[in-house]
């Protein structure tokens, strides 16, 4: 795709789910430690949200760092607002920062499962 | 294409002249890093602004030259 083309593809992306990963490999699959950790937290905490694998398409992967300036994969998306990648996201997950956002976001998740549980 | 530490260190020294940075060497293959920074030019900045500061700080190395930094970023306690 060109970059015009790939930066229409991603908002697409972002716009039509709430929650979005860009990660390596699939939710199942992932093909990153990093990648691995964002999906075992929103797993655990029971967030619907779709994965993209940036491995399918190169320049989604390069694309997405320009977009978001951020120069790693993965990349988390919560209602069109760029979080971070695994630092953060692990950051937000211990902290509960990253529940609050679900709940002021409206986005539902497993509420059994929070680190104070 | 692996980077020093030393290398790592004065990239984030040189950008943020106050800070103090911690850095561990997590593979011993000059690959994966953690950092810590705690400056004060992060004062009022989000998480992912502060993080995005240290990326600007390696001049676009990261995620090409240094493939994994564990970073995490801290404003100083008054």
């Amino acid at each position: 795709m060109s970059s015009q083309e790939v930066n229409d593809w991603i908002r697409k992306q972002i716009a039509n789910n709430d929650v979005v990963l860009f990660m390596k490999g699939t939710k199942k699959f992932p093909q990153c430690g990093f990648s691995g950790q964002i999906t075992q937290i929103l797993n655990y905490i029971g967030v619907d949200y779709a994965d993209v694998n940036v491995l399918d398409d190169m320049s989604v992967r390069e694309g997405i760092k320009e977009f978001s300036n951020w120069p790693t994969i993965p990349q988390l998306y919560v209602k069109g607002e760029f979080q971070g990648g695994c630092d953060i996201v692990k950051e937000m997950f211990q902290d509960g920062s990253l529940m609050q956002l679900f709940e002021e976001k409206g986005v539902a998740y497993d509420k059994s499962k929070t680190m104070s549980a | 294409m692996p980077m020093e530490q030393s290398v790592l260190e004065s990239l984030i020294a040189d950008a943020f002249p106050d800070a103090k940075i911690e850095i561990n060497d997590l593979a011993g293959d000059g690959d994966h890093y953690a950092a810590h920074v705690v400056s004060s030019a992060f004062k009022g900045k989000s998480r992912v602004q502060q993080h995005q500061m240290v990326y600007d700080a390696l001049k676009g190395q990261m995620g090409d030259v240094l493939h994994a930094l564990a970073l995490t970023t801290a404003v100083p306690q008054d």
